[in-house]
């Protein structure tokens, strides 16, 4: 183990995997000579050369699609979007041919391929440059999606997502890039898809996120345990597609109370597909509705309070535990 | 070219039979740019084609039993009766598909191309693509990209503009702002050339010219094939009214099939006996096929869920609801 930022412990997979295999490359807007923006792709266009390093034109539907052709015949590109919100100009190539090319074919062919990069709000980019993205892609059969909350399994995942046989979107918190944790040193540790974990043990409140917010709500349950004594559990998804909610289900037998946390839009997030299975799951051991806390329904605002104003924070998931435990 | 258009008559009656369903768009017309190009390929080289694909499959040497099979629906059909008329698939013969989305896939094709330089091989891509398609961001991107990685060698692609003059109903002086569509790819550095495509020894040749020069020198070729396609766009497409009887007519005069008939007639004397055997042979594979599609089993229940993705596959519907 070693003490690494989800910044590099996402460049390290990404550059392990190039070691390992000479099939994959990374091509991506300004990730070479510029070194990308979130300098990610740092020193990898020295090490590797233009032909695995690719800097491409302002095209994310060219870039995508490219990728596709290529994993069809082999190659394992990863594709970096500077920020997940250009995706939406690829999302014919994502949705329409990376993820449908297997089905339609009869599964004469492997997709394997990334693309990966920063999504979500906090740092002022306003209305085009800070959304998330998981429950739109998650809706799509065909392809994965992976949502890290840290750095041990930001590389973890992503090795998973380089070495496997489907596109996955690979959903990077822009604001977690800074965030240091342990990381495993064995260049062959990775983390499989479709495995949950529990994050904190606890007996009053269960509580399902993933991503930035799943750090938020660790933040709170220690808030909770602390000052009021209420021990909550809480659930790390990590891919959403596939999605485990076994983990989930096993605490809310044991705690009877769930809260689901996600910095999206409330209507038809990702919240509102766990809040359901849950419930259609569960629903002789609830004890209270599951209520959701997520960011308000509005395009994200360019002033610094307005900004925090629309995006979850600790105060509303305490509010949503205590409301569960009808001490609200 | 004669099992082509016999097999497309075929598949136009079992559309009205309700033997084949969804959208069904026919060849007929268009021959001569399949065959001519795509007997100039190396056994290794792929293809990538629009939702007007039973002519390359067919011309790439998939069996006409699957096809047939693929477009009823059928188990046993090239994609497992998943695909349909506008996805035909077979990667044994070098088919990479058979796109429903006008333009989609000619990125995917570029992709492809340099993968196969990057893996050191000489093996190219060909992709087919019609004058509708050139309007949608994924032409320019792709085509700017492939432009872009020619010139380090890196994309052997023949990019083939089936120019049939109409984009679905709308013609090419009604969608596109300059008609001289060579001159649009000439935009991103490619070379073009036009041709006629309703003349399977032009097609042949210009493709022969261009293979060569893009094995050699790793750089994207465009021909831009001049053809006409005498049936609807679709097999729903039955009034046609931006289009006249008479221009139809005008067109039929230079039908791919005739021409190729009357160059080996005066060239090697091919004769009507010649003529008449070719059309049994074609008669009976297509009789054989319809025969093999309607005898095939339609795809088990199960086949719903695989294919999917490679791993962490669907579970039914059914399974997650819990007691």
């Amino acid at each position: 183990m070693s003490e690494k930022s989800y910044r590099d412990a996402i460049r390290e997979a990404m550059m392990e995997e190039m070691d390992r295999d000479k099939n994959v490359l990374i091509m991506g807007e300004d990730i070479g000579v510029y070194e990308g923006t979130f300098r990610i792709t740092a020193g990898m266009l020295k090490k590797y050369g233009p032909k695995r390093v690719i800097d491409t034109p302002i095209a994310e539907a060219g870039m995508v699609g490219t990728a596709v052709g290529m994993a069809m015949v082999g190659l394992r590109p990863i594709v970096e979007m500077m920020t997940v919100n250009f995706a939406i100009v690829a999302a014919d190539q994502i949705l329409n041919h990376a993820a449908k090319v297997r089905y339609f074919s009869g599964g004469q062919v492997d997709v394997p391929m990334v693309v990966r990069g920063p999504q979500g709000a906090g740092v002022q980019l306003s209305a085009q440059h800070s959304q998330t993205f998981e429950s739109f892609y998650s809706h799509f059969p065909g392809i994965h999606v992976a949502v890290p909350a840290t750095p041990a399994d930001a590389k973890g995942l992503l090795k998973t997502a380089i070495r496997g046989r489907d596109p996955v979107m690979f959903l990077e918190s822009a604001a977690l890039y800074g965030m240091k944790g342990e990381v495993p040193d064995d260049p062959d540790f990775t983390v499989p898809f479709g495995q949950s974990r529990v994050a904190r043990e606890g007996k009053d409140v269960t509580i399902v996120s993933f991503s930035r917010m799943l750090q938020l709500s660790l933040i709170v349950a220690d808030k909770l345990s602390k000052e009021e004594g209420i021990e909550c559990e809480v659930i790390d998804l990590r891919t959403l597609r596939p999605l485990d909610l076994e983990p989930a289900y096993a605490s809310v037998s044991k705690t009877h109370r769930a809260v689901v946390v996600q910095e999206q839009w409330k209507p038809f997030g990702a919240g509102a597909e766990i809040a359901a299975s849950i419930t259609e799951a569960m629903f002789d051991e609830l004890d209270a509705p599951v209520f959701r806390v997520t960011g308000e329904d509005v395009p994200m605002p360019y002033a610094r309070n307005l900004e925090l104003l629309a995006t979850p924070h600790e105060a509303q998931i305490e509010r949503a535990v205590k409301k569960v435990m009808y001490r609200g | 070219m004669i099992l082509i258009r016999r097999f497309e008559e075929a598949t136009e009656r079992e559309f009205r039979r309700g033997k084949i369903g969804g959208y069904l768009h026919v060849y007929i017309g268009q021959e001569a740019v399949a065959s001519g190009i795509i007997s100039a390929l190396r056994k290794d080289d792929i293809v990538y084609t629009g939702y007007r694909d039973h002519a390359q499959a067919l011309a790439l040497g998939a069996h006409p039993d699957r096809v047939m099979a693929e477009l009823f629906g059928k188990g046993t059909g090239l994609s497992k009766g998943k695909g349909g008329s506008m996805h035909l698939f077979d990667v044994e013969h070098g088919l990479y598909g058979g796109y429903g989305i006008v333009g989609g896939h000619l990125p995917l094709a570029a992709g492809s191309a340099f993968a196969f330089r990057y893996q050191e091989t000489e093996k190219i891509v060909v992709c087919y693509f019609g004058d509708g398609a050139m309007n949608i961001g994924s032409f320019h991107e792709a085509m700017n990209m492939a432009g872009l990685w020619g010139n380090s060698g890196m994309c052997p692609i023949l990019f083939v503009i089936e120019n049939n003059g109409y984009a679905m109903g709308t013609s090419i002086e009604r969608h596109s702002a300059l008609t001289d569509l060579a001159a649009r790819v000439q935009a991103y550095n490619i070379k073009t050339e036009k041709v006629d495509g309703q003349d399977v020894f032009a097609v042949r040749v210009a493709a022969d010219r261009a293979i060569k020069e893009i094995r050699e020198t790793g750089r994207p070729y465009c021909l831009e094939a001049m053809t006409y396609r005498f049936s609807g766009h679709g097999a729903a497409d039955i009034l046609q009214p931006y289009r006249s009887k008479e221009e139809v007519e005008k067109q039929k005069s230079r039908d791919p099939i005739t021409m190729l008939r009357k160059r080996l007639e005066d060239a090697c004397g091919l004769t009507e006996a010649d003529v008449q055997a070719l059309e049994e042979s074609a008669a009976e594979r297509v009789t054989a096929a319809l025969k093999f599609a309607e005898e095939s089993p339609a795809p088990e229940a199960s086949e719903l869920f695989t294919d999917v993705v490679g791993e962490h596959g669907p579970r039914p519907v059914a399974e997650t609801e819990h007691e």
